[in-house]
């Protein structure tokens, strides 16, 4: 049997954000929570590979890191076909950057699922996006990876990879035990994810029980402070400057072209690398 | 400390001319390297990359760390983490720098882990703080907040670059530097991931991701025959086409063309937006745009509101103002 590992992150619904687009400020402590979109293809790609697969060949276990709150997204993945929801939770845990959230997933994996054979990641969160869990995942595990996957195939003990990296279409091949991302990018290809069923999360809250662990539970050590261990800090958080300027013309369509041009000309001309009249009003005579 | 303190770039050279990020930090590393003392050093793999070494020191680079060798032929993600992390270990620089790829994306992680430091994805600017720290400069949330991030007691400091944040130094074909071979070492181990093919995607002459000035379209363009409107704009403005979801939905332009969260982020200098209303889904990836320009008939559309200069009016007669502007107004 081929245990499945997705890791997945709960994220802020950018759309649901109490947003000032005038100041650009985001509130992400009231915002409402969701699976993230590249997770969601990931666990998209797990119940694929688990439908091909035949009855009770493959077993899917959802993993996430988070806070209590990040229970919903299990719930999710179970409603979806999961057929374990595991949720690491601890205030100790918080403030974890890539490296600890890492090293975290890999204490759970390790000590937990020694059977693991393929772990899927969505290959960059949407609200981080550092895309490097699912690299730094590998490395805690020592197993290889392969990152950005458009489609991914199992042939006996190996898993190969179609994918699209920087101008280069890439097939890539590595055997299991192994890791691999999920491309975020494209919208209509082949782990565009499936929706929940109306009802569906209600059932599964009813279902299912969603596996919480600690820091205990999972055999951190005592002193284990995912803040202070990480080799990162941030030391500021801002949102970028404010546009200044934000001149409405009205009127008739011509003012309102020269105007553009007049004001701004230059601008428009330097991107563009070309030079353009600035003042031209021969048109109007 | 006598030791020479050095700034290391992690050379990505695949796809030479189109890819130009390496460059990019190399003219950055000699900006911060002047403020902290340090050594410019760019470090290439691979498969008789001698030239890259010379366009390295040309641009900038004051030493090369080679290793060359057919084993490094093709991009390997677990052979060079191995090798990156085995050269860091044994030179220690202060600081490594890669270039934001998908590519760079990918090793930058596994070597920082193997090194147990830490790493700032997708930087868009860097600089030296008064402790000489590197303080690396990150957005999240598609460019809506910006982190501000230091590695306080590990090294090296790691960040990644995103394309297109510097501006590479000219070509300096006088420019000293020495190229420092490295063998591979006898510990390399066999890939434990093998690339069966990996092919160059034939080269689309120009990218909306990188374009100076782009175009967009949303709904308020009317339909596929008034959106095509944009395209003969586009060609006047040297600019590439972009459109909402609902816009690729209808099928008025192919899904290459989605700009927002589910689709391409652009950094344009200059922005035509018509037509948008400016949901969040799609002004994720406006973030880095410099100069907007918004045409709606909604003055309080939110694309109105980002705009530097937001006209109120019909998105197609604008959109042929324009062009009629534009043929009078380009000088040959
Ligand atoms: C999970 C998720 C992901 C999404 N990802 C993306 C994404 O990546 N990219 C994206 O774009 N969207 C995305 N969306 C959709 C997004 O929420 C918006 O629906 C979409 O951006 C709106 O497109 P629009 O501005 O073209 O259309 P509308 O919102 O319908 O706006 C049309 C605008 O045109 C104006 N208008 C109408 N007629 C005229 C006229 N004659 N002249 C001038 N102006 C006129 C109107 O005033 C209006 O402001 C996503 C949504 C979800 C839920």
């Amino acid at each position: 049997m081929l245990h499945i590992i997705v890791c997945i992150k709960q994220v802020p619904m950018v759309s649901e954000l109490p947003w000032d687009p005038k100041t650009g400020t985001l509130k992400r402590e009231t915002a409402q929570g969701m699976m993230d979109p590249s997770a969601r293809r990931a666990l998209e790609a797990a119940l694929q590979i688990k439908a091909g697969m035949g009855r009770n060949q493959a077993h899917i276990t959802a993993v996430s890191m988070g806070p209590p709150m990040a229970k919903e997204i299990l719930y999710e993945a179970k409603a979806l076909g999961a057929d374990q929801g595991v949720l690491l939770t601890d205030p100790r845990m918080a403030g974890a950057d890539t490296c600890m959230t890492a090293f975290i997933l890999g204490k759970f994996v390790t000590d937990h699922c020694p059977d693991a054979g393929l772990i899927l990641c969505g290959s960059m969160s949407s609200d981080s996006e550092t895309a490097q869990v699912g690299p730094q995942l590998a490395e805690a595990l020592d197993i290889p990876a392969i990152g950005y996957a458009r489609r991914l195939e199992l042939v006996h003990d190996c898993v190969r990879v179609e994918r699209h990296v920087d101008d280069f279409m890439e097939l890539m091949e590595m055997d299991l035990p192994g890791l691999v991302t999920i491309d975020h990018a494209g919208e209509s290809d082949l782990y565009t994810p499936r929706y929940v069923a109306l009802g569906g999360v209600e059932a599964a809250f009813n279902a299912g029980d969603i596996r919480v662990m600690d820091g205990t539970a999972l055999g951190l050590n005592k002193g284990f402070n995912a803040l202070t261990s990480s080799p990162t800090k941030i030391i500021d958080v801002y949102s970028p400057a404010t546009r200044k300027e934000n001149r409405v013309l009205t009127g008739a369509v011509k003012k309102m072209v020269d105007t553009l041009f007049d004001d701004y000309g230059k601008i428009i001309s330097s991107a563009m690398g070309k030079d353009l009249k600035t003042h031209d009003h021969e048109g109007d005579v | 400390m006598s030791e020479e303190k050095q700034i290391w770039v992690w050379a990505d050279y695949r796809n030479y001319f189109q890819s130009r990020v390496t460059l990019q930090i190399l003219a950055r590393a000699s900006v911060l390297a002047e403020k902290t003392n340090a050594t410019v050093c760019a470090v290439v793999f691979g498969d008789k990359v001698d030239a890259y070494a010379k366009e390295y020191i040309a641009h900038g680079a004051q030493k090369v760390y080679v290793t060359d060798n057919p084993f490094l032929k093709t991009y390997n993600v677990s052979s060079y983490a191995f090798l990156l992390s085995a050269l860091v270990r044994q030179f220690q620089p202060e600081t490594l720098l890669i270039g934001a790829t998908r590519f760079g994306q990918e090793i930058a992680p596994r070597v920082a882990k193997q090194l147990d430091t830490g790493l700032t994805a997708d930087c868009i600017d860097l600089d030296i703080d008064e402790k000489g720290q590197l303080v690396q400069v990150a957005p999240s949330f598609g460019g809506n907040l910006i982190a501000k991030i230091i590695t306080p007691h590990t090294r090296p400091q790691m960040a990644t670059i995103r394309p297109g944040t510097f501006q590479e130094l000219p070509h300096d074909d006088e420019a000293k530097g020495e190229v420092i071979p490295i063998p591979l070492p006898d510990t390399m181990p066999s890939p434990r991931v093998r690339c069966l093919k990996s092919e160059l995607q034939p080269a689309r002459a120009r990218k909306i991701e990188t374009a100076d000035i782009v175009i967009t379209g949303g709904r308020g363009m009317g339909s596929k025959g008034k959106f095509r409107k944009l395209f003969d704009l586009a060609d006047l403005l040297h600019a590439e086409v972009g459109a909402t979801r609902p816009v690729v939905y209808a099928d008025w332009v192919s899904s290459e063309a989605l700009v927002g969260q589910a689709g391409k982020h652009i950094r344009p200098k200059v922005l035509f937006s018509f037509g948008v209303s400016g949901a969040i889904q799609h002004t994720a990836a406006l973030a880095d745009a410099r100069f907007i320009v918004a045409v709606n008939k909604n003055p309080n559309a939110t694309m109105m509101k980002l705009a530097d200069v937001a006209m109120v009016a019909d998105a197609n007669q604008v959109c042929s103002g324009i062009i009629r502007a534009l043929k009078q107004r380009i000088r040959d």
